[in-house]
């Protein structure tokens, strides 16, 4: 009796926050790295046509890309100046489309292989005649629904 | 000499600035979907020559060459910013011209009234030379006209611009105003590319 302890300090100690960071910073790069891996390298030069009229694609699984352009500098000397259509990542002739859309049809779930939409990237410079070319194919392979890609003006 | 324990370092808002960097990171990613102009190719046709006839005054031909240039109805348009209002004069056909689209009376479930939906039909065919640019800024004319008169029957009707009312009312308007633009089946004029 009449002993007293020594007041022990009550303040909780500091967490580490150097921890945290880390943790931060690897969402960051898996973010950085899936957004990057989801768009396959352009082979093609695409400027986009304008337009005032434009919706947005809500479901980006549920679009897939048809490219056409001229061939950017690495493979004009190889393909020359007309334009070239690229699938996926490879280049392709108008009578690959059918095939990229059974393949794509087929990589998706069921329910969904209709409401596919086929998003044509096209440069402002190219000529109609592939453009049609590639919207008969779509057609004779049941993919009707398309969206030409344009960037919004006012 | 005494030497003291170095304090540690206050990491504390290292993970604030990642954070940053992560919601920036996240934004911009989604912002750049894709967006476009959005249209439903026809099926294909079966056979030749079952093309449905239609009357002259229900068409509009719009015709554009290899150099761009635009002719509507055997009329040469010197601008392409002018094919909106010959689209909207054309399909809403306010004066009941004889040589613009003739209307018909049809039953709206979803509105539940009877209303004048136009027969009007917008013919589009292009060249093989046609650019794309020209194409685009042809099929955005059209797409605004329609986008407009549907925004006007909407505000008339509800009091509201067509973006904002619900499914049902946007599929009413939709019946009233359908989109109807039609394509031509490409034709061959000789070889040339």
């Amino acid at each position: 009796m009449g002993r007293f302890k020594k007041e022990v300090s009550k303040s909780t100690p500091d967490l580490n926050m150097g921890s945290m960071s880390d943790i931060i910073f690897m969402f960051l790069f898996f973010f950085m790295v899936i957004t990057t891996m989801r768009e396959s390298t352009l082979f093609v030069n695409i400027r986009l046509p304008k337009a005032t009229e434009v919706q947005k694609l809500d479901k980006k699984s549920l679009v897939a890309n048809i490219n056409i352009g001229e061939p950017n500098k690495n493979y004009v000397a190889k393909l020359g100046h007309e334009p070239r259509i690229q699938l996926n990542d490879q280049f392709a002739e108008v009578n690959d489309i059918a095939q990229f859309v059974m393949t794509e049809k087929m990589s998706r779930d069921e329910a969904y292989r209709n409401k596919i939409t086929w998003s044509l990237k096209v440069d402002k410079k190219v000529k109609m005649g592939i453009v049609t070319d590639v919207k008969q194919e779509l057609r004779l392979s049941n993919a009707f629904k398309v969206n030409y890609s344009s960037t919004k003006t006012k | 000499m005494a030497r003291g324990k170095t304090p540690g370092l206050n990491t504390g808002s290292m993970s604030d600035i990642s954070f940053l960097l992560l919601t920036f990171f996240l934004l911009t990613s989604s912002i750049n979907t894709d967006q476009g102009i959005q249209r439903k190719l026809p099926p294909p046709l079966i056979a030749q020559g079952d093309d449905i006839q239609m009357h002259k005054r229900n068409v509009l031909v719009v015709l554009v060459n290899m150099n761009d240039q635009i002719m509507v109805n055997s009329e040469f348009l010197p601008d392409v910013n002018m094919l909106k209002e010959k689209t909207k004069e054309f399909i809403s056909n306010p004066s009941g011209d004889l040589n613009l689209s003739d209307k018909k009376q049809l039953y709206v479930q979803e509105l539940g009234t009877e209303e004048t939906v136009s027969k009007g039909v917008v013919s589009l065919q292009n060249d093989r030379g046609t650019s794309y640019e020209m194409y685009i800024a042809v099929q955005n004319q059209l797409t605004a006209a329609f986008n407009e008169l549907r925004d006007e029957f909407s505000n008339a009707r509800f009091g509201k611009p067509f973006n904002n009312l619900n499914n049902i009312q946007r599929k009413g308007v939709q019946k009233v105003i359908p989109i109807n633009i039609s394509e031509a089946e490409p034709v061959n004029y000789g070889g040339n590319k």
